[in-house]
């Protein structure tokens, strides 16, 4: 008898329950949006765990999967900025980027500055893979450049260096509080992964301005965001606590995740 | 619909089921309403290593366009198009690909989504594992081993539950054993393992897994297909709870205790 009565009214309440659960009460859950809000920080408790997964699963040489020349099916798909308007910019694009100069300062023993020929004449990597944006997209191209170690090994980075920090040209967004160049980190075991390049070429050619001329990174076994493009400094920290929004990127910032691996 | 139970009460799910049964279902439902949110920053389905932007290689894709009779969004499906204004593509004057009532953020929020998908993918996958280890001790997952009278049985439990006939037994019939077991034991595991294959990460780990799903675009797709699949148990799940009698059903959930149909003997396994 009790079930009999109550079956009904289960029933009732339980379609109802389920049908404000759908179509309004999912945005409780918009609370979780802003940085720093209670919600986000409690789900951003994962993200430890994730990144250390990544580095374990990862490990210092594990190698991103390359593709053959067959793969390159189309142009590379630019995403981002894909045409930088700053005077900087624009005065060493038009004599072609002859005196441009990659600067590799903070904490290091030997800081560089180094010209678009220099970085040339260093020996090269060229690798044919397949770039994973956020979004969902995935593109293959043919990259060349010189390994971010061997630079890296010129500049001697200290015992207390942690990540690259790198500086880009581009002005990614223009606020009210004027405006905010792209930039974007690594730890070091990704800095010194083989397949990690600071690339000029780009299928068989220049890198076009699009995909990030003169200079961008390749940091093949993370998401396209990780990889700066418009590259004019890097920078040795021990910690990007201090850099902009503090979170290690342009769209770390913006709630992104900084581990960028999957 | 023809129900007996007027047997005894047993003691049917252990702790550990119930429990986990209780976190998957929440974990599936911010699973699938964030991986709607992601699926947004892309609305299409493509098989192969990467997406056709000089070529086509997409079987399925949401958009909009702008015409003179105003903003349409469309959907196509192996190159049949559908006008799915107000639904998928255009909603009012929101250009988005599934509705924001079906996502987590109800906005567009890619960054928010993500975050919250991995945290409950994370979730899952431990209370996967918590489930197995305590299933093979308690003796769970015999009961959703398939034997040969279950083999016999099949066809008349297919007509049973045509009819809407159901018997309450101890144990799990022939379907819900392989309901149960092909959720667990290949859907979810279908969709650990395509959602790890899109992790460039996780690609240089296990490259040869990339291999088997046929590319990062075809593991995306799976992925998303896969998710219809466990709607679709979803849906069946609900209808058999309701049919078989929801109290009953819902009490040994919540509580472990069934009530079995008479004729039931009361035997000591579960």
């Amino acid at each position: 008898m009790f079930e009999q009565i109550n079956r009904r009214s289960l029933l009732r309440h339980g379609l109802m329950c389920s049908a404000a659960l759908t179509l309004g009460g999912c945005k409780i859950f918009d609370a979780a949006r802003p940085n720093d809000s209670a919600m986000r920080n409690f789900f951003e408790r994962a993200n430890g765990l994730t990144y250390r997964s990544q580095r374990l699963l990862a490990g210092p040489n594990r190698l991103a999967p390359e593709y053959t020349e067959a793969d390159i099916r189309q142009g590379m798909r630019p995403n981002g900025s894909t045409n930088p308007d700053g005077d900087d910019y624009l005065t060493l694009a038009r004599d072609n980027f002859a005196d441009y100069r990659l600067t590799v300062t903070g904490l290091v023993e030997n800081p560089l500055s180094l010209s678009r020929a220099a970085l040339m004449a260093m020996p090269s990597r060229t690798q044919i893979t397949r770039h994973d944006c956020v979004e969902g997209w995935s593109c293959i191209a043919k990259w060349t450049g010189v390994p971010l170690s061997l630079v890296l090994d010129q500049a001697r980075p200290t015992a207390a260096a942690r990540f690259a920090v790198f500086q880009c040209y581009d002005t990614i967004e223009r606020s009210l509080s004027g405006i905010v160049k792209y930039y974007e980190s690594i730890d070091l075991m990704t800095a010194r992964h083989p397949q990690t390049l600071l690339a000029y070429g780009m299928n068989d050619a220049p890198l076009p301005t699009a995909n990030g001329a003169p200079l961008r990174l390749r940091a093949e076994r993370l998401l396209g965001y990780k990889m700066a493009k418009y590259v004019h400094t890097i920078t040795l920290v021990d910690s990007f606590a201090n850099i902009a929004g503090g979170r290690g990127g342009y769209w770390e910032d913006r709630g992104y995740h900084w581990y960028g691996g999957i | 619909m023809t129900t007996t139970r007027n047997g005894p009460l047993i003691y049917r799910q252990s702790v550990w089921t119930r429990l986990t049964h209780w976190i998957w279902a929440i974990c599936l439902f911010f699973l699938m309403l964030t991986g709607l949110q992601i699926f947004n920053a892309y609305p299409k389905l493509q098989f192969g290593d990467q997406s056709g932007f000089e070529f086509d290689n997409a079987f399925l894709e949401i958009g909009a366009r702008r015409s003179e009779v105003g903003l349409t969004g469309y959907t196509d499906f192996f190159g049949y198009e559908f006008d799915t204004t107000g639904i998928l593509g255009v909603q009012g004057d929101t250009v988005q690909g599934v509705p924001g009532a079906l996502t987590i953020p109800s906005t567009r929020d890619l960054a928010t989504g993500r975050l919250i998908h991995f945290f409950f993918a994370w979730l899952l996958v431990g209370t996967l594992a918590v489930w197995l280890i305590a299933s093979a001790l308690n003796g769970h997952l015999r009961a959703l081993a398939i034997r040969s009278r279950d083999i016999r049985a099949l066809p008349s439990d297919i007509a049973a539950h045509a009819r809407l006939r159901f018997h309450h037994s101890r144990d799990y019939n022939v379907l819900q054993k392989l309901s149960y077991a092909g959720v667990l034991f290949v859907l979810l595991p279908l969709m650990i393992l395509t959602g790890l294959s899109m992790s460039p990460t996780f690609n240089a780990t296990a490259p040869w897994m990339l291999d088997i799903f046929g590319g990062r675009q075809s593991a995306r797709s799976i992925h998303f297909l896969t998710m219809l699949l466990l709607v679709g148990f979803f849906i069946i799940h609900m209808l058999m709870l309701v049919a078989a009698g929801p109290l009953n059903e819902l009490r040994s959930i919540l509580t472990g205790w069934y009530r079995v149909d008479a004729d039931q003997k009361e035997t000591d396994h579960v």
